[in-house]
């Protein structure tokens, strides 16, 4: 029997994708796991994999086409079925469904059974309904905590009659620490969605931009651009991370002739194909200084405060129309230079967005690096559930006294941003402290 | 607190309005010489005399309608039907006048009466005296319909039962009676269609009224044993009733089961199902549950009427089919 194909959940925070590309045709046999398409999520573009097997009977959805969660994308079923009767029920479908449709009843051709139902016994029934091929069965509570911690209730197993999904089944899977994503690592952060959904009454909706006058007099130039679902999600987080994460800053410079000098000494080394950036060396710093405060690799998770025994580093990376943090785990174990290989191979892929969700979620700690832009400083957002990130400026050149003389001297601002509900003030400062002894003596990342 | 029984508590608070406002009189079979038959209206008679403490003829629709007649013209009647299965016979007063005529008559006439009495099964005596008429009433917009399960709200209900301007169905329970209860010292009235959570607890709502909430204190225990942490709310009032008491429990317990005696088709309950479905789906977990009467005329055998009637056991079995428990 043809079924109609929904469009599944790909990265943890799309709630709707672009129909990027259709890889496979009409009238092309698949199996499971084939990829049939390929879909621009708001994190990147992901493969569209297929958990049925037949045959490719109608694509419902044209390249371009934004598909919400759920929704209709095609039919399969076997060779020459007629797909009439679905491809209209699929048209009638909600689009906002966050479950993958119903198959279909039988075809029309047959009303519904006209013989008179059994009447029901008077006294409260037991019998539970039977299990529908195909549907997912989930009491509405289990639903709605799926739906709140963002997992996925195709892979709970319901422990109810006729295997529906009951509370008990959700709330286990969240207890596993499962999630839709694929499961991070015990000690790993949360990923992103887990805080708000922890305490989903402290996320309001963000209210809709409000409408800027449009102030259509003559003279007036500009240009409209709906939003990416990129610049949706960058929006809708960021506003969340400044709007309900009391920031502090600490601001520091460093005096980075020795750091300058090192980085000249590895690249002498390692040559021009490993050469590494003053921001990898950075990066390896602030995982070594986390490991010395591991009180600032930490989160805040409403009515408690999670202090990761893993140190995991995102780093921000521009791509077109937005911004894209991969995560460099295990950042205080590895070398430099796999560091910098790590981040070269992340940031590649983000820039033409092939990462997948669980390289940019899990992060502990985030460094941010507008030195190549020739910024000197700036404060960054936090990335939540992270409880601060390192804005790092541009080496640059200054006059230094030194006794009498005036010297030529390199120095680097570093600026902290940290949430206070987890890092003080003097938490901030010894963090930041520790990070200037490492970038300053930087041979003690070698000891 | 004093501790009274129920029977003193209703007696309690009609001595207290009768004292209270000379408009109000009590109008039954027995209620005066025999002091009530079931004694609630023990020493009124002395204290307030024939003239306001009036025993009837064995003729329910006749002293039903003069009861409506005297609150027509200004009169604060207390009606005491020997049990409420007699009310059948009145029920054209209490619903065709009693619920209607300050509508009809574009509220020239309140009709501040209250037909009080006890409903549902006491010990054996049979299908014509063992009904739960309570669906009948709540199904009747110009009722207000009362069920109070212990002697401290019995008392704070009937005299805002009393007081309020609109008839009033006061069904009590020949066995809850002697049940006795902390009482609160001095004046006191409850707000009718106000609800009241009974016993706290986090698994599962457990929605009962009346006689029926003593059984589920009592199923409430052996579920404890178990683990099983129930909350009981209860709603003292059908109508108008507390949604909001009942919507915030099952927010919080994802479960509902409703408890209460009397046929199971177009029972209470299951009104209280409906609203709880409608303004709760998605907060539940398992359908609500209902635990009502066997559905045929109360037998006389006492081990059939047993069986008949929602027991503990009973309640235990639907609120683990609930929490899809063996």
């Amino acid at each position: 029997m043809a079924t109609i194909i929904g469009l599944p959940k790909l990265s943890p925070t799309m709630e709707e994708g672009v129909l990027a590309k259709w890889i496979k045709k009409e009238g092309e046999a698949v199996s499971p796991g084939d990829i049939i398409a390929e879909v621009e999520t708001d994190k990147a573009n992901m493969d569209f994999p297929l958990e049925d097997e037949g045959t490719l009977l109608k694509l419902l959805v044209k390249e371009g086409d934004t598909v919400k969660l759920g929704a209709p994308v095609a039919i399969i079923g076997k060779p020459g079925e007629d797909v009439t009767a679905l491809t209209a029920q699929a048209a009638n479908a909600a689009p906002a469904a966050s479950a993958p449709p119903p198959p279909p009843g039988p075809a029309p051709a047959k009303p519904p059974a006209a013989a008179p139902a059994k009447p029901a016994p008077a006294a409260s029934s037991k019998a539970a309904p039977a299990p529908v091929a195909g549907r997912i069965l989930a009491s509405p509570i289990a639903k709605t905590l799926a739906a709140e911690h963002g997992i996925d209730l195709r892979r709970v197993k319901g422990s109810g009659p006729g295997g529906r999904i009951v509370e008990r089944d959700v709330q286990a899977m969240l207890q596993d620490g499962a999630r839709a994503e694929p499961a991070p690592d015990e000690d790993e952060a949360e990923p992103e969605a887990a805080p708000a959904a922890r305490a989903p009454a402290a996320r309001p909706a963000p209210p809709p931009p409000p409408h800027p006058s449009t102030g259509e007099g003559e003279g007036d130039d500009f240009t409209d651009k709906s939003l990416s679902l990129m610049r949706k999600t960058i929006a809708r987080r960021l506003l969340e991370a400044k709007q309900t994460i009391p920031h502090f800053y600490v601001t520091g410079d460093v005096d980075a002739a020795k750091l300058v000098a090192f980085r000249a000494d590895l690249n002498a080394i390692l040559g021009e194909e490993h050469k590494v950036s003053i921001n990898d060396v950075i990066v390896k710093a602030v995982a070594a200084a986390l490991v010395r405060l591991p009180a600032a690799n930490a989160s805040f998770l409403g009515d408690r405060i999670r202090t990761h025994g893993r140190v995991h580093i995102g780093v921000a990376v521009a791509v077109e129309d937005g911004l894209i943090t991969p995560v460099v785990r295990d950042a205080d174990k590895k070398g430099i230079r796999a560091i910098s290989a790590e981040i070269k191979e992340l940031a590649g892929r983000a820039r033409i967005r092939k990462l997948l969700p669980e390289e940019m979620t899990g992060g502990t700690f985030t460094v941010s690096n507008l030195g190549m832009y020739g910024v000197d400083v700036f404060q960054a957002i936090i990335n939540p559930p992270e409880a601060g990130i390192l804005a790092v400026g541009a080496v640059r050149k200054v006059p230094v006294v030194d006794g009498d003389r005036l010297v030529i001297g390199e120095r680097l601002t570093l600026s902290l941003s940290c949430d206070h509900r987890v890092i003080d003030g003097a938490l901030g400062a010894r963090l930041l402290a520790e990070l200037k002894k490492i970038l300053e003596h930087p041979a003690i990342l070698a000891a | 607190m004093a501790v009274i029984s129920y029977r003193e508590a209703l007696n309690q608070a009609m001595t207290e309005e009768m004292e209270r406002d000379p408009n109000v009189f009590l109008m039954g079979e027995e209620v005066g010489h025999y002091q009530g038959a079931y004694k609630v209206s023990q020493g009124m008679l002395a204290r307030f005399g024939e003239r306001r403490v009036v025993d009837t003829p064995i003729a329910e629709c006749g002293f039903a309608g003069v009861g409506v007649g005297a609150a027509m013209v200004g009169l604060r009647p207390i009606i005491e039907f020997m049990t409420w299965n007699f009310s059948l016979v009145a029920i054209d007063q209490i619903i065709n006048n009693a619920a209607k005529i300050r509508q009809m008559s574009g509220g020239q006439f309140t009709i501040p009466i209250v037909f009080r009495g006890p409903g549902g099964c006491a010990v054996q005596v049979a299908a014509q005296h063992s009904q739960a008429l309570e669906a009948f009433y709540a199904h009747v917009p110009g009722l207000k319909v009362i069920m109070p399960s212990v002697p401290s709200d019995a008392k704070g209900l009937l005299k805002a039962a009393i007081r309020d301007d609109n008839p009033v169905v006061f069904i009590e329970s020949e066995t809850l009676y002697s049940v006795t209860g902390e009482v609160p010292p001095g004046e006191y009235t409850i707000s009718i269609g106000k609800g009241d959570v009974k016993r706290p607890g986090k698994d599962a709502t457990i929605v009962s009224w009346s006689k029926a909430l003593h059984t589920v204190v009592e199923a409430a225990k052996l579920l404890d044993k178990e683990g099983i942490d129930v909350e009981i709310v209860d709603p003292r009032t059908l109508r108008p009733l507390d949604d909001e008491i009942i919507f915030d429990s099952v927010r919080k317990t994802h479960r509902c089961v409703v408890v209460g005696e009397g046929w199971p088709v177009a029972h209470f309950g299951k009104e209280i199902a409906y609203r709880v479905q409608k303004m709760c789906l998605d907060d539940l977990d398992a359908p609500v549950e209902v635990v009502t009467s066997e559905d045929v005329p109360m037998p006389y055998a006492r081990n059939l009427e047993l069986e008949v009637l929602p027991a503990a056991k009973d309640v235990v079995d639907a609120v683990k089919a609930a929490l899809y428990v063996e």
